[in-house]
């Protein structure tokens, strides 16, 4: 729980076993895992996406081709922005689930360990 | 039968089945974890669905196809920029903020820097853009009741504000988050549901052939195939494709900084359940979103577009109306009624997730820790926010009258904006940059709020936008004034780099040892959870 009788205009005090955890190996792991995944993924989906934004803008030419009947360029276009939102959001998922939860779980049991023992 | 009866019953149903559940919830809710959290204790499931909910409004249900319907293809840019946001949400922002906060928005930042400043600030921006949102909630209300009710009488739609107004608080007053929630869960359930089955109509209408269903819309739009290509509303000059980029940069940083949207993440009990909710409700919302692609031509394709109101924003009652048989049909009655109640609970459930945000902000974050000083009981923090309530429910009614010839999808964009600008930068440096503290988490929320609503204040929605064809006015004010000189109708693309600019600079410019150390606690505690609040067990 967080404290709060302290002088209220501070950030709660800091507790010491944070300092703990954060030097772990499982912890510095956790972080790296953790941004080697989603700093190149957001990265990733905003360019994909910005693309699609200056295309609609800048290359009209090309947007307009129709690819079969009435369906163009642009339209597959924008649904393939849902198929890709789909897409990462389910490898995140998998990744988190098999990467980054049982690290995470290691910090946290530790923490609950800690506190049991009446720091 | 008369569809003004059906459609009354059906309205007064969708009310008394969201008051019931707000009584129901209302008796489950105790202290300020229930009331503002709803004890933790949502699925995971429940959670996306209530997010789902939360986030497709009127703007999304009415506002997308009124605008695939009037501008085509344009109009299909807030779907996909709406949608993609939630990837910022889901790898940034959702399962941190779960481990780091407790009620708010400003929790977060308060964690590790000087409580009253950051909570003025941030308390400030979600009342702001909460205000913004709902304003364009209310508008959709209004334009609803006007087609229903077959009376364009300023009076009645006034009356009809006024009246989700009152509803509105009352969710939130005596329901709490547990019934907001409840409230938005079987929305988002209905809202699938009826959207679902106009889709169905519609296509059928076209053997199931998108292909056909696009040029006829076309050949009906007037506008020919030029109407299925990028470029028609926006395309014309620089300036309006510099604004479709400034719109699109809005739409996907906005969501992770909509404070009602971020607030849900607290009520699952852990990190693993706000990721699973969010999944969930990228599912539902993506869903949603193709159906409007569906709503939006299959309006251009069976409805005179020149008939709609100057926005739009009946495009999709409009539509059931035809697809179930057309007007004077009992079946067209029929749906229409019913799609206009659905339209109408979307309403209520979005405004009601609104004022909660907004009015537990001000209790939580200005009455009991910046005036209070963190030492007011949970009974009258509780109290507060449905003063609170009371309070900003009766601004967003002003601001709403005047705001009815505006495309609520536009309106709910600039709300976007502004929530990109102020809330956005200082969530990110806060998750990722040590160094940050309170002189840039107060820069950057009020450089980045200032910012936009100076602009938007200067842009052409406020004036000078002179009037349409039909002789109504294009902007807020009068035609007569026009204090104009920024030339974009969203900020976006200038003042969220502002924001993000303002926060580096308030940081490097001073030093907060407190605010560096506690990084580590939060670091720790946003990634891993060791600490985080608990759900409540009864």
């Amino acid at each position: 729980m967080t404290t709060h009788d302290h002088d209220p205009d501070q950030a709660a005090r800091h507790d010491p076993v944070y300092d703990e955890l954060h030097a772990r190996p499982e912890f510095t792991e956790l972080r790296r895992l953790y941004r080697g995944f989603v700093f190149p993924a957001t990265v990733a989906f905003l360019s994909w996406y910005l693309l699609y934004v200056v295309m609609s803008n800048w290359a009209g030419d090309f947007m307009s081709k129709q690819v079969f009947g009435n369906i163009n360029v642009a339209l597959i276009f924008g649904l393939l922005q849902f198929v890709t939102t789909f897409l990462l959001a389910w490898l995140y998922s998998r990744y988190s689930t098999s990467k980054l939860d049982p690290l995470a779980k290691v910090i946290d049991d530790e923490y609950r360990a800690t506190k049991a023992k009446g720091h | 039968m008369d569809h003004q009866v059906l459609t009354t019953v059906l309205f007064l149903a969708v009310v008394a089945l969201t008051v019931g559940i707000t009584f129901w919830a209302s008796r489950q809710t105790s202290g300020t974890a229930d009331f503002y959290a709803g004890g933790r204790s949502f699925s995971g499931i429940q959670n996306g669905l209530a997010i789902g909910g939360d986030y497709m409004s009127a703007a999304s249900f009415l506002g997308i196809s009124g605008a695939i319907a009037l501008s085509g293809y344009d109009g299909f840019l807030y779907s996909i920029g709406f949608l993609v946001a939630w990837l910022v949400a889901l790898l940034l922002v959702a399962e941190m903020l779960r481990n780091s906060g407790r009620y708010t928005m400003a929790d977060q930042l308060a964690y590790r820097m000087r409580q009253r400043p950051v909570r003025m600030a941030a308390a400030t921006s979600t009342v702001v853009v909460s205000i913004f949102y709902l304003l364009a909630q209310m508008v959709g209300a209004g334009a609803l009741v006007t087609l229903l009710l077959d009376v364009d009488s300023q009076a009645t739609k006034n009356l009809v504000i006024v009246a989700v107004g009152a509803l509105m608080v009352f969710y939130v007053t005596v329901g709490g988050m547990k019934g907001t929630t409840w409230v938005q869960i079987v929305k988002a359930v209905l809202l699938m549901t009826g959207s679902a089955l106009i889709v169905v109509l519609v296509l059928a209408k076209f053997d199931f052939n998108l292909s056909e269903l696009l040029g006829t819309a076309a050949d009906n739009s007037g506008a020919g195939q030029a109407f299925l290509e990028p470029g028609l509303k926006y395309g014309a000059t620089l300036t309006s494709k510099i604004d479709f980029l400034s719109l699109g940069i809005a739409l996907v940083l906005g969501t992770a900084g909509l404070p009602h949207i971020l607030i849900r993440f607290y009520t699952v009990p852990t990190s693993r359940d706000a990721r699973k909710s969010v999944l969930w409700a990228i599912g539902l919302i993506g869903v949603f979103y193709l159906f409007t692609l569906v709503l939006g031509f299959g309006a251009a394709a069976l409805l005179d577009t020149s008939t709609l109101d100057a926005a739009g924003n009946l495009a999709s009652p409009k539509l059931a109306e035809e697809v179930g048989g057309g007007a004077g049909s009992t079946g067209g009655a029929i749906l229409l009624a019913l799609i206009a109640a659905v339209a109408f609970a979307t309403i209520l459930a979005v405004v009601a997730g609104l004022v909660l945000t907004s009015s537990a902000s001000v209790a939580h974050d200005i009455y009991n820790n910046v005036i209070k000083k963190g030492k007011a009981t949970e009974q009258e923090e509780i109290r507060m926010t449905r003063f609170a309530a009371a309070g900003i429910g009766l601004v967003a009614i002003l601001l709403a009258i005047p705001a009815q010839n505006l495309n609520i999808a536009f309106l709910v964009a600039l709300a976007f904006a502004i929530a990109a600008s102020a809330n956005l930068p200082a969530i990110v440096y806060n998750m990722f940059w040590r160094r940050f503290n309170t002189r840039g988490a107060t820069w950057s929320i009020y450089g980045g709020l200032g910012s936009a609503l100076i602009l938007v204040f200067f842009s052409p929605v406020v004036s000078g936008k002179g009037e349409d064809a039909a002789g109504k006015n294009l902007s807020l004010l009068p035609t007569s004034i026009d204090i104009s000189w920024f030339p974009l109708e969203n900020p976006g693309i200038i003042s969220i780099p502002l924001g993000f600019l303002a926060g580096y600079l308030g940081t490097i410019s001073s030093r907060e040892p407190t605010a560096e150390e506690r990084y580590t606690e939060l670091e720790v505690r946003a990634l891993s959870g060791a600490g985080a609040e608990q759900a409540i067990t009864h």
